[in-house]
C-alpha cells in the first residue's frame, strides 16, 4: 500500500486538502451561506395537502394573493411544500391557513415555527462560539495528552496539526453545505452547525489513533536515532485499517439514516456524511504529514 | 475497571441489569406493571406547540423580578390549565439578560385560540393622574399626564362580579393581598379629592375622583361593562392577573401524526443502521466481532434506560444522537480488535493477545473519547435546548461505550475465550 507513504507524497495530498479548502471558500464566497429561520429568524411552516397535486405555483398565487410577500415555497412532493417567509403572526397565520384551505382543499399542517429575530440572533453567535471552542478545546487537549512526547516533535504541534486538519474539516463541510444552499435551497440552521461539531469531534477520533501510534513507536524507539518520516509512514500503515473501520461503522449508520430516517434529517445526515469523509481523510493525509512539516521547520 | 472481580460472575451481573434495562426500555411492557419513568418525547415527535414569550421587565424594580417572573409563570400554567391539555409545561428562562417565559402545549387543536387566550390575560395597573397646564399666549389648554404606580395586578388575591349599588351596573370587585393593600391604601391617601386611573392592558377603564384613603384592599371597577364582559374579566382575574407584560416572540407547532410517522422512520433508521454494524462487525472480526455484537446491544439498553432514567426528552436530535453513538460504540472494540491482531503476530497467546489489545489500545480510546466529551460538553452548554438534547445523548453515549466496549467485551472474552487457550495448549 504505498499510497500510505503519506510523507513522500505529502505534496500531493496536501495539494489536494489545500484545492478542496480553496474551491470551498470559493463556493461560500460565491454562493454565500444562507441561514435558516432558527438563525436569522422568520417563519417556516410545513403543510401536506390531501390532494397531492397540488403544485407549488398554486400554494404561491394563493398566499401572494392572501397578501403574503417575499416567501418561498418548496415542494417535498405528494402534497408537502415547506414555506419560508418573514415571520407570520398568530392572525396571519390563521388567515393564509384558511385561505390555503378553501382554495386548494383540505390539509394537515405539519409544521410551524415562528422564531423572533432576538432569539436567532443569540443562537448564531452562540453557534460560532460553540464551534471555536470545540475547535480551541480538542486542540489544546491533544497538546495535554502529547505532553510525554516531546522529542523529536514538540507536543503543541501535535496540537497544532489536529487544529489545522479540523480547520480543513471545517471548511470543506461548510464548503458542502453552500453548494447545497446554491443547489437545493438548504440553508444553515442549528442541525448544520451540529453536524459540523461532530464531524470535528469524530475526525480527532482518527487522527488520535494515528498519533496515538506515532506516539507509541516513538516512545519504542527511545534514545535510538529517529527518522521521523519511516516512524510516520510506518504508524500510518499500521492504523490505516483502524482508521478505515471505525469511520465505516458511522458511515453505516449514516446510510441508513439517509436512506430510511425522517427527511427532516436527510440534510443533517448527508452533511455529516460528507464530513465524515472529509475527517477520515484529513486525519490520515493531512495530519501526520503537517506534523512531519512542524517538524521540518525546526 | 472491575479488575479483581471474577468474570463469571461479572457476566451474569451485567446480563441481568441488561435484562432489566429491556423490560424497563420496552414502555409496552414497562407500563403494564409500572405507571411512572414512561417515555418522554420532545414535542417534534409527539406534536404540539412551544410558545416563547419575552417578559418585559423594565417596571419592575430589580429586587422583586424574581417574584414577579415566579409569578408570572403560575398565572400562565392556571390559565394554560385551563385548556385541559395533558402535561403542559410552563417554564422561565433567562438568556443574555432577556428573560423568556416558555409554553409547551401538546395535543393542541387550535393554536391560534390557545395563543390569544394566553395572550388576553389582562394587564391591569392603577396610575396616578397629573394635570398639566400648558399655557400659550391666547389660550390655555390643559392635558393629563399618567404617571405610573407600583400598583398592578400582580397583587390581586381574589376578584368577583357584582352589582352597584347606586346605578345598578355590573361591575368587578376586586382584593388585593396585604402588600398591594398597603400600596393602595398610602396611594389613596396621597390622592384624595384626585382622579386614580385604572388602565387594563394599557387602555384607560375609569378614572374615579377618591374619596377618602381606602385600607382593606378592596376596589372596585366600575367602567362601562356588560354582564358578560365583567364575568370574562373576573375569571380572567381570579386566574390571575399578569404582574408583566409579555409579547410572542417565537412559535414552534408540530403535527402529532407528522411527528410520529417521524418517530417511527427514525427507529426504522437506527434499527438497521444497528443491523449493518452488526454484520459488519461479524463479517470483520469473526468470532471477536460477536463479542463486539453482544457488547453493543448491552450499550443499547443501558443508554437507553438512563435516558428514560434521567428523564431526557427524546426529540428528533437526541434520537439521532442515539443512532449515531451506535456507530462510534464499536470503534473503541475496532481499536482493540486491531490491536489484538497485532499482538498475536506478534506471537503471543491468544489470552494474553487479547489483554494486550485492551492495555494498549487504551491510550487512544481514552484520547478519542474524551474529545467527544468536549464537543458533547460545549454543545451542552453553549446552546439552546434544542441542540442540548443531542448534546446530552452523545455525551451519556460515549460514557456508556466506554463501559460496555472495554468492561464487557472483556468480561465477555474472559469467560468464553479463556478456554480457548488451554484446549489448544
Amino acid at each position: 500500500m504505498s499510497f500510505l507513504n503519506v510523507i513522500q507524497y505529502r505534496k500531493i495530498y496536501l495539494s489536494i486538502a489545500a484545492s478542496f479548502v480553496i474551491l470551498s471558500w470559493i463556493a461560500i464566497l460565491v454562493f454565500g451561506l444562507k441561514p435558516g429561520i432558527d438563525l436569522s429568524g422568520g417563519t417556516e411552516w410545513q403543510i401536506t395537502f390531501q390532494n397531492s397535486n397540488v403544485s407549488s405555483q398554486q400554494v404561491e398565487n394563493t398566499l401572494a394573493l392572501n397578501g403574503l410577500n417575499e416567501f418561498t415555497v418548496l415542494n417535498f412532493g405528494g402534497g408537502t411544500f415547506l414555506i419560508r417567509s418573514n415571520q407570520i403572526n398568530a392572525a396571519n397565520h390563521q388567515k393564509y391557513f384558511n385561505a390555503l384551505k378553501d382554495k386548494l382543499g383540505d390539509l394537515r399542517e405539519d409544521n410551524f415555527s415562528n422564531i423572533g429575530p432576538a432569539v436567532s440572533k443569540e443562537l448564531a453567535h452562540k453557534a460560532f462560539i460553540a464551534i471555536l471552542l470545540v475547535l480551541l478545546g480538542i486542540s489544546l487537549y491533544i497538546a495535554y495528552a502529547f505532553r510525554k512526547v516531546s522529542r523529536p516533535v514538540s507536543s503543541w504541534k501535535y496540537g497544532m496539526a489536529t487544529l489545522v486538519s479540523l480547520v480543513h474539516d471545517v471548511s470543506v463541510t461548510t464548503g458542502f453545505l453552500a453548494i447545497l444552499g446554491k443547489w437545493r435551497g438548504v440553508l444553515i440552521d442549528t442541525n448544520s452547525i451540529v453536524a459540523l461539531l461532530v464531524v470535528m469531534g469524530f475526525s480527532v477520533h482518527d487522527t488520535i489513533v494515528v498519533f496515538d501510534r506515532i506516539r507509541e513507536n516513538l516512545y519504542k524507539r527511545r534514545g535510538k536515532q529517529i527518522n521521523l518520516k519511516e516512524v510516520i509512514e510506518y504508524s500510518v500503515k499500521e492504523t490505516f485499517r483502524r482508521s478505515v473501520n471505525t469511520s465505516f461503522t458511522l458511515i453505516l449508520v449514516l446510510v441508513a439514516l439517509l436512506i430510511f430516517g425522517p427527511f427532516s434529517l436527510f440534510y443533517f445526515v448527508l452533511t455529516m456524511l460528507v464530513g465524515t469523509f472529509f475527517g477520515t481523510y484529513s486525519s490520515i493525509f493531512i495530519a501526520s504529514p503537517l506534523l512531519y512539516l512542524k517538524y521540518k521547520e525546526q | 475497571m472491575f479488575n479483581k472481580v471474577n468474570p463469571t460472575r461479572l457476566l451474569v451481573i451485567i446480563l441481568i441489569l441488561a435484562l432489566g434495562a429491556a423490560f424497563f426500555d420496552y414502555d409496552p411492557l414497562w407500563t403494564k406493571f409500572f405507571h411512572f419513568r414512561e417515555w418522554r418525547l420532545g414535542l417534534d415527535l409527539a406534536g404540539g406547540t412551544v410558545l416563547t414569550y419575552n417578559i418585559d421587565l423594565s417596571k419592575v424594580r430589580a429586587q422583586d423580578q424574581t417574584s414577579v417572573i415566579n409569578g408570572l409563570r403560575d398565572v400562565i400554567e392556571k390559565r394554560v390549565n385551563l385548556f385541559g391539555v395533558s402535561e403542559p409545561k410552563v417554564y422561565t428562562e433567562e438568556e443574555g439578560g432577556e428573560h423568556r417565559l416558555i409554553v409547551e402545549l401538546s395535543g393542541v387543536k387550535d393554536v391560534g385560540a390557545a395563543i390569544s387566550e394566553i395572550g388576553a390575560t389582562p394587564f391591569l395597573d392603577f396610575r396616578e393622574v397629573k394635570e398639566v397646564t400648558t399655557t400659550t399666549s391666547t389660550q390655555s389648554t390643559s392635558t393629563l399626564e399618567f404617571i405610573p404606580t407600583e400598583l398592578n395586578g400582580r397583587y390581586i388575591i381574589g376578584a368577583q362580579t357584582s352589582f352597584n349599588s347606586v346605578t345598578n351596573k355590573p361591575q368587578v370587585d376586586l382584593e388585593f393581598n396585604s402588600e398591594g393593600a398597603k400600596i393602595f391604601q398610602d396611594l389613596t391617601a396621597k390622592n384624595i379629592g384626585k382622579p386614580l386611573a385604572i388602565f387594563l392592558d394599557n387602555q384607560l377603564i375609569e378614572m374615579p375622583i377618591v374619596q377618602e384613603e381606602i385600607s382593606g384592599g378592596k376596589a372596585q371597577i366600575t367602567g362601562n361593562f356588560t354582564l358578560a364582559d365583567v364575568q370574562k374579566m373576573v375569571e380572567r382575574f381570579n386566574a390571575g392577573a399578569l404582574p408583566a407584560p409579555i409579547t410572542l416572540v417565537d412559535q414552534r407547532t408540530v403535527d402529532s401524526v407528522f411527528g410520529a410517522n417521524v418517530l417511527n422512520q427514525a427507529i426504522l433508521a437506527g434499527v438497521i443502521g444497528f443491523i449493518a454494524v452488526a454484520v459488519f462487525m461479524i463479517l470483520f472480526y469473526k468470532r471477536l466481532g460477536i463479542y463486539a455484537v453482544v457488547a453493543l446491544i448491552i450499550y443499547a439498553l443501558f443508554s437507553l434506560a438512563i435516558f428514560k432514567l434521567v428523564p431526557v426528552t427524546m426529540s428528533l436530535a437526541g434520537i439521532a444522537g442515539f443512532i449515531l453513538s451506535v456507530g462510534m460504540a464499536v470503534d473503541a472494540n475496532i481499536l482493540v480488535f486491531e490491536r489484538t491482531k497485532e499482538e498475536l503476530k506478534l506471537g503471543l497467546s491468544y489470552k494474553t493477545a487479547i489483554e494486550e489489545g485492551f492495555k494498549r489500545a487504551w491510550t487512544s480510546i481514552r484520547d478519542s473519547n474524551t474529545s467527544t466529551l468536549i464537543t458533547s460538553f460545549v454543545l451542552y452548554y453553549f446552546t439552546s435546548s434544542f441542540v442540548r438534547g443531542f448534546a446530552l445523548t452523545l455525551g451519556i453515549g460515549v460514557l456508556i461505550s466506554l463501559f460496555s466496549s472495554i468492561t464487557t467485551t472483556r468480561t465477555l472474552l474472559r469467560v468464553f475465550e479463556s478456554r480457548r487457550d488451554i484446549v489448544k495448549n
